[in-house]
């Protein structure tokens, strides 16, 4: 592809074989990865499973134990004072201050980053507007709601115009609407250029990404966009297919399902079974059979991979691995 | 050297809004420490008087009421009781009603007459060191003096006439000795509580891991913090000393300017130790243990209570690594001794010294333990 002749320092973030050990245990276990400028870039994985520790080492405040990691186009290992001028980062637990205003907390914030009297003005006009913050700027932080606090930390996050955001779990605990408001601001900046590096568990928000990379246990096993992760062979492995069964007896039909020849595997999604099947199985017969035991269904059909089946695939596939590598 | 403080003003100007936005702890932290002097102002004498004293007087003639006379004079002993048997003697020390017990035997007046040595029994209860040193003193001295003056009848005066000059405290006044070293204890206590919570606060909060990614610079994060909490600290000095000037009328011997010259470093140390605490300490209750690990070698091995210079070796040692040992050789040379630069330089370059290490040491724990966690 294309892609090898592009010069590293176009990308947002150029990860190579990062590596990083607390003592004995490897957190993160040669990870490289590319993040193009103004991408959405989603980055997933089980907690504990290294999206933070990979975070703290593109933001410089981690050193690498091995590997090299080029962010804006600057070395992180020495350069990371340069590095954070350029970058913003929101953490999950908006770090605000509550005893100062929401005025207060932009103004701190822009002067951390040494912004002039007149650029820092100028900013927080314009954050004022982008995040609807007007009608709260002089309530104390602790006094907002969540998807209040979220949109301030946002704001404060992107006083000084960073190019690239980290956002760590940015929509933890905040309501659905708020969500979903997030993510359409989201979208209105990364069309003005901005690349943003998001960790999330929501798979909605994963499907929203123009990119997805997903890291299990230190190790990243997937890396593309949503739909060609979907085609992943092994995914979608070559003779199967992918049904959707729906029926009222959802655990029934999965216990008897999972013993079928011919079915790869099964999981339960809310009121039906998403089930990998070889494709020489016919639809009709696979009723049949469930009817025969019993087992009401209501409807089979086709069903194109979601991405949580993508990561559900993946992680079963290299939990196996894991264990031989370990037998 | 502009990079190296970098975020400086930022921290500086947000830690004054804190301190606006929570009048109340600013109050309680410059009054309680008040309130903390008036209870050890006005509640301790280290002075030995009025020691409770049974006496069994079994004599009971002009003589012997005479000698029970001069030691009530004496202002040592108050006489808590008479008795009339051993055993009524015996039980009132036992029961610890009484910390001296005077026994004046039958013939005291009778041997007094014949020229004959007499004997008086004296039971001190030796439980605490300074009451029965004050009373053996006090005793054997006028013991002495009564034999002196039968000797001499009223014939001439002593051949030695020892004539002790208290410098400085004249009237030994208790609070003249105690409150100056307090106010090393009460500032380190105030100082290093503010820092170490200011900081200790921001890892609860996570807002000092979002400071770690911003271009601010150690040093400028912590000098920002330590700034607004030394203008406290000075605050809480002026007020302890009017305190002690105007409301115990502890006289200050030398010069106040340098007095608030030489409190700086101090303060600078406790600031720096507050931010030691803070870079071990994840929640405010280990800050508080942690915080008070390092009172308790500043009351007891500073010469606060105890003498440096009667301590065991080891502990003489370690009271050079303690700043209040620095502070209270400066607070009470100043206010009592009217002691100048000269004498207490030496003082004041240990302090700043100790602080700027503790100082480095903390910028260099937060660097390695804080923002690498």
């Amino acid at each position: 592809m294309a892609n090898v002749t592009i010069n590293p320092a176009e990308a947002a973030i150029s990860a190579e074989h990062l590596v990083r050990r607390f003592g004995n245990f490897t957190a993160v276990n040669d990870v490289s990865f590319r993040v193009e400028k103004g991408q959405i870039f989603g980055f997933l994985g089980p907690n504990g499973s290294g999206k933070t520790t990979v975070i703290k080492m593109l933001t410089g405040l981690l050193p690498l134990s091995g590997g090299s990691a080029l962010v804006e186009g600057l070395d992180v290992r020495t350069d990371s004072e340069s590095v954070r001028e350029r970058i913003g980062y929101m953490s999950q637990n908006f770090s605000l201050y509550y005893d100062l205003t929401v005025a207060e907390n932009l103004q701190f914030y822009g002067r951390i980053y040494s912004l002039e009297r007149a650029r820092l003005k100028r900013r927080i006009d314009e954050i004022v507007q982008l995040n609807g913050l007007a009608p709260y700027l002089n309530r104390l932080a602790a006094q907002l709601s969540g998807g209040w606090k979220q949109r301030l930390a946002l704001g404060c996050a992107m006083l000084h115009e960073p190019t690239l955001l980290f956002l760590d779990e940015p929509t933890a605990g905040i309501d659905p609407v708020a969500r979903r408001q997030l993510w359409d601001l989201l979208f209105e900046l990364s069309g003005h250029g901005i690349t943003f590096f998001v960790t999330t568990h929501y798979m909605d928000e994963a499907e929203r990404c123009s990119h997805v990379a997903y890291i299990y246990y230190g190790k990243l096993i997937a890396d593309g966009t949503p739909n060609s992760l979907r085609e992943l062979p092994d995914v979608q492995p070559q003779g199967t297919l992918r049904v959707e069964i729906t029926t009222p007896e959802v655990t029934r039909a999965l216990r008897f399902a999972r013993h079928l020849p011919g079915i790869r595997s099964a999981t339960i999604f809310g009121q039906s079974i998403h089930a990998l099947i070889e494709d020489h199985f016919n639809l009709a017969d696979l009723r049949n059979q469930l009817l025969k035991n019993g087992i009401a269904v209501t409807e089979i059909r086709p069903l194109a991979p979601s991405l949580e089946d993508v990561f559900v695939e993946l992680t079963y596939k290299h939990q196996a691995m894991l264990e031989t590598a370990r037998a | 050297m502009r990079n190296f403080f970098r975020g400086f003003g930022a921290v500086f100007y947000k830690e004054v809004l804190h301190v606006r936005r929570d009048p109340a702890t600013l109050f309680f932290s410059l009054v309680i420490p008040l309130l903390q002097m008036v209870v050890l102002g006005f509640g301790i004498d280290t002075n030995i008087r009025q020691v409770n004293t049974v006496v069994y007087n079994a004599d009971g003639r002009r003589e012997s009421r005479e000698l029970i006379d001069r030691l009530k004079n004496s202002d040592t002993f108050h006489i808590w009781r008479y008795v009339g048997n051993d055993q009524d003697l015996n039980d009132a020390i036992i029961a610890g009603k009484a910390r001296v017990g005077i026994k004046v035997p039958v013939d005291y007046s009778d041997r007094l007459l014949h020229d004959m040595s007499a004997q008086v029994l004296v039971l001190i209860d030796g439980s605490d060191s300074s009451v029965a040193c004050q009373a053996i003193n006090v005793t054997t001295a006028i013991g002495l003096d009564e034999s002196l003056r039968r000797i001499l009848q009223d014939r001439s005066t002593f051949a030695v006439d020892i004539r002790p000059k208290l410098l400085f405290n004249p009237d030994s006044r208790s609070p003249n000795f105690l409150l100056p070293g307090l106010t090393a204890i009460l500032l380190l206590n105030v100082t290093t509580f503010l820092t170490a919570f200011s900081i200790v606060r921001e890892k609860e909060r996570g807002t000092l891991e979002q400071l770690f990614v911003t271009p601010v610079r150690p040093m400028g994060l912590l000098l920002g913090k330590l700034l607004p909490y030394l203008v406290i600290g000075f605050s809480e000095l002026c007020l302890i000393l009017s305190f002690m000037r105007f409301v115990f009328q502890v006289p200050i011997h030398g010069s106040v300017l340098l007095l608030a010259f030489l409190s700086l470093p101090y303060l600078f140390v406790s600031l720096s130790i507050g931010i030691l605490v803070s870079s071990k300490a994840n929640t405010q209750s280990e800050a508080i243990q942690l915080a008070f690990l390092t009172f308790l070698p500043s009351i007891f091995f500073s010469g606060y209570i105890f003498p440096r210079e009667t301590m065991p070796t080891v502990f003489y040692v370690i009271s050079y690594f303690i700043p209040a040992s620095y502070y209270i050789n400066i607070t009470r040379g100043i206010i009592l001794r009217g002691a100048g630069i000269a004498h207490l330089w030496i003082d004041g370059l240990a302090l700043f010294a100790i602080g700027t290490l503790l100082l480095v040491i903390a910028a260099r724990r937060f660097q390695n333990k804080v923002i690498m966690a």
